[in-house]
């Protein structure tokens, strides 16, 4: 460091601070950074009063400063520290010296000393306050040193009892931040410490106890000031936080914090009594007033639920937050928190949930209530009722009916989390979470609906409940029909009315908004699928088919009949006695389907009904195993080829393709990993054509207009490797490096085709260091798969890499020529799970013929609805792109809250693009598609990038960096001319 | 220092022989009385009727609270169902002669409703008030119109003489001063109020009166359970001395409100599903608007398109103020406002008589809400007839309404051809009779606005009084709820009947000034800096002079007073058995003392003293018993612990083997 300094200083010093001897001692000299800490200094002399010194910090604070002169600056800052009377500025500078400490590659350490002294002649509280945090920047970015850590605890401890509550906090702070609990403080230069630091430890002075910091800590609980009582808590669960473990003792304590009069204290004193629940779930504490002993978590679970009543609704929040992260609380006390007794003229009232229960009991299930059926019977103990909800009574009915609707969110979110742990409570619940279809915010509906859904592999609805929940499908909010549709599809029921409930609120529903078709459907094909020995015995009814009339054929196009198609085709698939039930038209609607909506209606074993092509058969009941199988086979079968020169390896490539292809578009479950291998297949086909090109043998003038298509072939082998990096979800690094070891090749092949076709060798130099520099990355990002790699191009390449980086251009052209052709061919391992991301664009349709008509140069938003399926982050990848005719495109990222997840590697789009253009004379189409961007590969952007510059476009079909995935959508728009 | 302070309830008129006991109280009726107010506080309440029976929510609050000298009155309400004299409250009660202002140092209504501020102009106008009148704003821009409603049926429909004119109400609510929520205001040096959200209907407040240390809390009505348009009601941890909590559901627990909700909805969208027409008859405020809002809702979520009317009245008057006072409203709509003010209805439109008869699915809010008179009586007797219309009952029904009957199942009913049923068992025999067939169905469902007995006790959480006294229920109700707070919360509490005075004893700091240098001379004899939870002991001389209290030094004190200081020093002779010599027992005690009076300065003084602090310890010995020796001690008034644990010490000898130097 010295030598390193002294250095500095002959290259570019021009000023020397010299240090008052008494700051530092040990270093008579101090070399600075002149620039920086120069002009400071000289700033800081100039300052005549403390408004300009500070005006001066302030600016200062905005440059950065250099790891290197830091030292030094701090060094001129606490100079002025000492000269300044104005507690603003010196409060500045304490702040500054924070900042600076932070500065990286700086060790905060040998500034340390020097503010520790300052603490010795500071007077100003609100300075004190602001050096402390100084000093827990300090400490905060030396976390190992031990030493260090000991002298700050030190100084926080002595400025604890400081009757300023900015101090006490930051004390309690640095406390929390660094405090040990198993080594208790060293107080009086002997106990531990020496143990602990070794030796001597500077500016140890004499204190009075050792203690821990826990207890220390714990003792300001009861501070006068809520905010220093607030800090305390903070403090340790900062303790907490850093793995500590804290100990039983302040549980009372913390209990009794809940009663504080302040928020900020109950709140922070909740995830206090949390925080001890979870450590101590199993200890037995006494109830007071009565000699009864309770396991810790349920005693914190009844305290913290009590907290759902309070008067702050910050609390509210936190409490009802809290409670759902308390999965060990016993079930007797967990069901608590749903009970009401109700009670009129001290009588026992049922809950409307307990008669609607009952009612559904008794078979009897009717809404036409008299007056007064609710009316009170059984009179009431008065010395057992309990009007103030001891423990967790009632706590979830409290906060599901909370005024403010984050109480409210909390709530559902912590049944959600307890019902999902106990099946139980679940069952319990679930009137509560229908009753919530019900609240004033839709974001409430919402998320209660899909709290729901996560719930319901636990539960089977009722009659009654069902009819609840499904009163919400007219509910005119998309999300809200959409989030109840995913519902129903993952709810059981419990009878065939409620399946016939279920039918007519969706038909409804389909009546009332037809745009929600395709959810509907494919929430009546998992009813059917669920619920096949129910539906049964309402074919007839949902047919229309009568014992002996002929009833009219229905419509075909009618997407109510549809929907009770797929209702019973689907549960007919485990049913086989239900096909006897339909009449011929039927019959024959199914096979319509079946081919038009192949995605909602199942194969079928139709007895007697093999006219039907490709429906019964091999690939109807086609298990997805043989097709495992014979994935597995096709690809084995390739693996017999060890070079693309091979004789019919060409013809068994293009085999493969065509029946994995076809495979893909069979089994929907395999269709990711059909169709990568078939992708990987091509590309390797390609680069056999590519090589057998006759070129190779031609003269190099003549081969120009030849080599057309190996040309080709190599940007396409590059392209279709993005998309097989970016497109694909659940490879491993295995597969990763096989696809790079093709786009090395596809590189390879271009850089030869490069050498082929221009003239001199300039060019050919960068081109090549390129390339070497992607051989050398490759070699770096997949070492562990190199074995792997032997026989193939890259293996040949590496044994040959040390040749490789002397040789001249036209040497190395030669060398990837042949390797390129001996190179064995590498077989692709397909991982367990591939799954290919897609999109769909449901709306717009693209089938209107009415073209939007606006005022050009205005704009006009076009709605966009479309489904993404296993697509990785979609909100940074996904993109819309708009094509216009002329040419133009146009790149739209939606926003982020346009993107909604209603399942599983599921996504769903709905957003609106904007659109403008000048006038045109007639409507015409444009192109609507989405873009799938990929930060540009790690190791080619290079080359990439010049690849495609031509890529912009539109013909080309490829902006930089994005992959078009799903179907473009055309849409008629016409621009008009505006009126003048 | 405990004071007292009392409470007065009551004043219903069959009450008034009750009530005279205490009317003649001194202190009740002079608001000077008690120039040293300081050690006499009344809290007197005399509140008003509670009906049995009928109506729940017709009862006539009125209660007079005296604190810290000051007399208040809290809410001025009158009686619905009396047509007489009985209807307000009897202010001659309060000062025999003599205008109300003179006893009244301020009135404070809590919201709205009739039965809360009813007989305010009559008070003010007719029996003579003229001091501040404390409401909150929307009470204020709501209240006249009720009033001026209210009149107008008395005076031109009943015909009736003797009553508050239009310009009396303006005149009253001239003397109206506006209360915000959480502002507190000065009503003079010592006495200020502060009003809470208290839900129930709009512009409704609790309030805090407070002079000195002492504080009432008054809650009016009050909701704990937030709605669709108001919030739920909220205090801080006041702590007062009294908590006045209204208890009308002292003795229910209620169902949540989206069970109630749920149904409601379910009935209503059922019938318009099916072609029927719904009919909810309501009282013009309160509940209305929080159906409305519900119903709009409803609309506006399932895209529903049959039309809800409203039969307007004041309604379109107060649904503007409605519109106005977001801030007063819930969480929702104050958030949403800024988009679309919920009040702004969409689907809800005046109704117009003609408008009954249209065929389809309609629904129709209307008034008087009991069904005995008006528009929701005509509606109802066209639609009864359809069995596929409804009728849903949001409130409670009088009994002899035709609401009353009807739900309890009547099927039949005879009705004349006149408009007011409640005429109907006077009417006389040969009225042209119309029996009308009851078919649409009858529901029944709860919207009241009034905390239920959790909320109350949660209410009491909150604020944490000492003590706590229910009005505005039934007493046997009450004895229950009342049982129950005692046990809870360990705290007195009170349900006065009518004219009955409670009073409540206090226990008011008293703050006193303290002199600079008596507190840095404490501060300097040391000891660790003071800590504020716990008391200390200090020494000073109190000073009352000019209505002012200070503590200050002796010496100061003396100065000021012009006082000579005298010096009281108390002496004590101790006899002691010691057969050593007078100096040598000097100083085995000087040694004894030493050792056991660790910290104080002991000196051995070289006349023949030993000075313990400013103790003065001599020794003689009598001629006749050389053996018996006495103590002399001598102390000063200041040192008189010590001086008297030093004459105990001594008392009980020396002990033996204490070397003599």
């Amino acid at each position: 460091m010295a030598a390193h300094l002294k250095k500095r200083v002959y290259e570019e010093f021009s000023k020397v601070v010299q240090l008052p001897q008494e700051e530092a001692p040990a270093k008579k000299l101090r070399l600075t950074k002149p620039s920086k800490s120069a002009a400071l200094h000289i700033d800081l002399c100039k300052a005549s009063n403390p408004t300009d010194a500070l005006q001066y910090l302030l600016h200062f604070a905005r440059s950065s400063v250099e790891a290197e002169s830091v030292e030094g600056v701090v060094r001129i800052l606490l100079e002025h520290y000492y000269k300044e009377q104005d507690n603003s500025v010196r409060l500045k500078i304490a702040s500054l010296i924070g900042l600076l400490s932070k500065t990286q590659n700086f060790n905060p350490e040998s500034i340390l000393d020097d503010t520790l002294n300052t603490f010795n002649t500071e007077k100003s509280h609100q300075v004190l306050a602001q050096l402390l945090d100084t000093l827990l920047v300090i400490g905060t970015q030396l976390p190992e040193s031990l030493i260090v850590r000991h002298r700050l605890i030190e100084v926080a401890y002595k400025h604890l009892s400081d009757t300023y509550f900015g101090v006490r906090n930051k004390c309690l702070q640095l406390l929390g931040c660094l405090g040990n609990v198993d080594t208790p403080l060293n107080k009086d230069g002997q106990g531990l410490v020496p143990a602990v630091i070794g030796g001597s430890a500077p500016g140890v002075s004499g204190g009075v106890c050792v203690r821990d910091a826990q207890s220390l800590i714990s003792d300001y609980f009861a501070d006068q000031d809520p905010r220093v009582r607030t800090a305390a808590i903070k403090a340790m669960l900062q303790l907490h936080e850093r793995g500590l473990k804290i100990q039983q003792t302040i549980y009372d304590q913390a209990c009794q914090l809940l009663c504080d009069d302040y928020e900020q204290v109950r709140s922070a004193a909740v995830q206090m009594v949390w925080v001890l629940s979870q450590l101590y779930p199993e200890s037995i504490v006494p109830i007071p007033s009565s000699n009864e002993q309770v396991r810790l978590v349920d005693d914190s679970f009844g305290k913290i639920s009590h907290m759902v009543s309070d008067g702050s609704w910050v609390v509210r929040v936190q409490a009802a937050k809290t409670l759902g992260n308390m999965l060990q609380v016993s079930p007797h006390f967990l069901e608590q928190t749903l009970d009401k007794k109700l009670m009129s003229d001290l009588r026992r009232k049922r809950t409307a949930h307990e008669r609607a229960k009952e009612l559904y009991a008794s078979g009897e299930f009717s809404s036409g209530r008299k007056w007064a059926d609710d009316a009170p019977k059984e009179k009431v103990d008065t010395s057992a009722v309990n009007l103030i909800a001891s423990g967790a009574c009632g706590a979830f009915v409290h906060g599901l009916e909370d005024e403010m609707y984050e109480v409210r969110i909390a709530a559902v979110d912590a049944l959600s989390a307890l019902a999902q742990s106990s099946a139980s409570f679940a069952e319990k619940c679930l009137d509560f979470l229908v009753d919530m279809f019900n609240d004033e915010i839709e974001e409430v509906r919402l998320q209660s609906i899909h709290v729901l859904r996560q719930i319901s592999t636990n539960i089977t609805l009722r009659e009654d409940q069902l009819d609840t929940v499904l009163a919400v499908l007219e509910d005119s909010s998309r999300d809200i029909r959409e989030a109840l549709h995913e519902l129903l599809c993952f709810t059981n029921v419990s009878t065939k009315e409620c399946i016939q409930l279920a039918l007519l609120e969706l038909l409804k529903n389909l009546t009332k908004y037809p745009t929600d078709r395709n959810s509907v459907w494919k929430c009546l094909k998992f009813l059917g699928c669920r619920h096949p020995t129910l539906v049964l015995p309402l074919v007839p009814e949902l047919l229309s088919t009568h014992p002996y009339f002929h009833t009219p054929e229905p419509d075909m196009d009618d997407p109510a009949y549809i929907a009770v198609l797929v209702l019973v085709f689907n549960a007919a698939q485990s049913c086989p006695t239900m096909t006897a039930l339909f009449s011929d038209h039927t019959f024959r609607h199914y096979t319509y389907l079946r081919d038009s909506l192949s995605h909602l209606v199942p194969p079928l074993r139709l007895p007697g009904r093999t006219q039907a092509p490709g429906v019964s058969g091999i690939e109807g009941s086609g298990s997805v195993e043989s097709a495992q199988l014979f994935l597995q086979q096709s690809l084995s079968r390739i693996s017999t080829i060890h070079n693309l020169q091979d004789p019919g390896a060409q013809d068994l490539l293009n085999f493969t393709i065509r029946d994995l292809q076809r495979l893909g578009e069979l089994q929907t479950e395999l269709a990711g990993a059909a169709d990568f291998s078939a992708t990987y297949l091509r590309c390797q086909l390609l680069l056999t054509k590519a090589l057998q090109e006759k070129l190779w043998t031609m003269a190099v003038p003549l081969c120009l207009k030849h080599n057309a298509m190996a040309t080709a072939a190599a940007k396409q082998m590059l392209e279709e490797t993005y998309k097989l990096e970016f497109l694909y979800s659940g490879l491993e690094n295995r597969q990763v490096a096989t696809i790079h070891h093709v786009r090395l090749q596809a590189k390879a092949l271009q850089l030869v085709l490069t050498a082929r076709t221009r003239r001199g060798v300039e060019p050919l130099i960068s081109v090549c260091e390129k390339f070497l520099q992607e051989v050398e990355s490759f070699q770096r990002l997949f070492v562990v798969e190199l074995p792997h790699l032997q026989e193939s191009f890259v293996g040949k390449l590496l044994d040959l890499s040390p040749k490789l980086s002397a040789c001249k251009p036209g040497e190395l052209v030669k060398i990837l020529q042949t390797t390129l052709r001996q190179s064995g061919f590498l077989n692709l391992k397909l991982p367990k799970q591939v799954q290919r991301a897609s999109a769909t664009i449901i709306e717009p349709t693209g089938e209107s013929d009415n073209p939007l008509r606006f005022t050009s140069g205005l704009v006009v938003a076009l709605d966009i609805d479309a489904t993404l399926e296993h697509v990785q982050d979609p909100h940074n990848t996904v993109k819309v792109q708009v094509l216009y005719p002329d040419g133009q495109s146009h790149v739209i990222q939606p926003k982020p809250g346009d993107f909604r997840s209603p399942g599983p590697h599921r996504h769903r789009l709905i957003t609106q693009v904007y659109l403008s253009h000048s006038a045109w004379t007639e409507a015409c189409q444009i192109e609507v598609r989405l873009l799938l961007a990929y930060s540009s590969s790690r190791l080619c952007k290079a080359v990439w990038s010049d690849s495609s510059t031509e890529g912009l476009q539109p013909a080309e079909g490829a902006t930089e960096g994005t992959i078009p995935f799903g179907k473009p959508v055309k849409v008629f728009i016409m621009p008009k001319p505006a009126r003048r | 220092m405990a004071r007292e302070v009392r409470c007065k309830t009551v004043e219903e008129p069959s009450l008034v022989a009750l009530a005279k006991t205490h009317a003649a109280t001194p202190s009740f009726k002079n608001k000077t009385a008690s120039g040293s107010h300081l050690s006499n506080v009344h809290l007197c309440i005399s509140s008003s009727c509670f009906l049995s029976g009928a109506g729940q929510d017709v009862g006539r609050s009125c209660i007079l609270v005296s604190i810290g000298g000051k007399n208040i009155m809290l809410d001025c309400g009158m009686h619905m169902g009396f047509n007489d004299d009985r209807r307000f409250p009897d202010f001659s009660y309060i000062t025999q002669q003599g205008r109300l202002t003179e006893f009244l140092d301020c009135v404070i209504i809590s919201h709205f409703h009739l039965d809360h501020c009813g007989a305010l102009p009559y008070m003010s106008e007719m029996v003579g008030y003229d001091g501040p009148i404390y409401m909150t704003h929307p009470t204020k821009a709501i209240c006249p119109i009720l009033l001026e409603d209210f009149r107008k049926i008395t005076v031109d429909k009943k015909g009736e003489t003797n009553f508050f004119t239009s310009q009396m109400i303006k005149d009253c609510m001239k003397k109206v001063v506006p209360l915000n929520l959480h502002q507190t205001v000065q009503v003079d040096d010592e006495l200020e109020i502060k009003a809470y959200y208290a839900g129930h209907v709009l512009g409704a407040a609790m309030v805090q009166i407070k002079v000195g240390s002492e504080s009432v809390v008054y809650t009016g009505d009050y909701n704990m359970t937030p709605d669709r348009h108001l919030g739920a009601a909220w205090i801080d941890k006041c702590r007062p001395d009294i908590l006045i909590s209204e208890s009308t559901y002292a003795t229910t627990i209620r169902d949540s409100k989206r069970c109630r909700e749920r149904d409601f909805l379910k009935k209503v969208h059922e019938t318009v599903e099916r072609g029927g027409k719904v009919l909810i008859p309501v009282f013009a405020l309160g509940r209305a608007q929080e159906l409305c809002i519900l119903l709009e809702t409803f609309w506006e979520r399932m895209n529903m398109k049959a039309p809800i009317y409203f039969s307007t009245g004041l309604t379109e008057k107060a649904n503007h103020y409605y519109k106005l006072f977001i801030t007063w409203t819930n969480q929702k709509i104050r958030k949403t406002f800024v988009q679309r003010n919920m009040f702004e209805f969409k689907h809800i439109k005046a109704f117009d008589r003609s408008y009954a008869d249209n065929p389809g699915p309609m629904v129709v809010f209307a008034t008087p809400g009991m069904l005995h008179a008006g528009q929701s009586l005509q509606i109802f007797k066209k639609w009864a007839g359809n069995e596929k219309n409804m009728i849903i009952m949001p409130g409670y029904c009088v009994q002899g309404t035709i609401g009353h009957k009807i739900l309890n199942g009547q099927k039949k009913l005879e009705m004349e051809n006149r408009q007011t049923v409640i005429e109907i068992e006077r009417c006389e025999p040969g009225c042209c009779h119309l029996s009308l067939e009851v078919k649409l169905q009858v529901e029944y469902m709860s919207f009241s606005a009034h905390a239920d007995a959790k909320g109350i006790m949660q209410l009491i959480r909150m604020a944490e009084p000492r003590n706590m006294l229910l009005v505005h229920g039934e007493a046997k109700k009450m004895e229950f709820l009342k049982d129950k707070i005692e046990q809870e919360f360990t705290i007195n509490c009170f349900m006065p009947a009518n004219g009955e005075t409670t009073t409540v004893i206090t226990n008011p700091s008293v703050p006193v000034d303290i002199s600079l240098n008596l507190l840095k001379r404490e501060m300097a004899l040391g000891g660790p800096l003071p800590d504020p939870k716990k008391p200390r002991t200090m020494h000073g001389t109190l000073i009352m002079k000019d209505n002012s209290l200070r503590l200050v030094s002796p010496e100061q004190a003396l100065k000021e007073l012009g006082l000579n200081e005298h010096q009281l020093r108390f002496t004590c002779r101790v006899q002691l058995q010691d057969p050593h010599s007078d100096p040598d027992t000097l100083s085995r005690i000087y040694t004894h003392l030493k050792s056991v009076l660790k910290g104080y300065t002991i000196q051995h003084l070289p006349d023949g003293t030993v000075m313990v602090e400013s103790i003065v310890i001599k020794v003689s010995s009598s001629a006749e018993e050389p053996n018996t020796k006495v103590l002399l001690l001598s102390w000063s008034y200041q040192d008189e612990d010590l001086g008297s644990f030093l004459s105990t010490l001594l008392k009980k000898g020396l002990p033996s083997g204490l070397s003599s130097m």
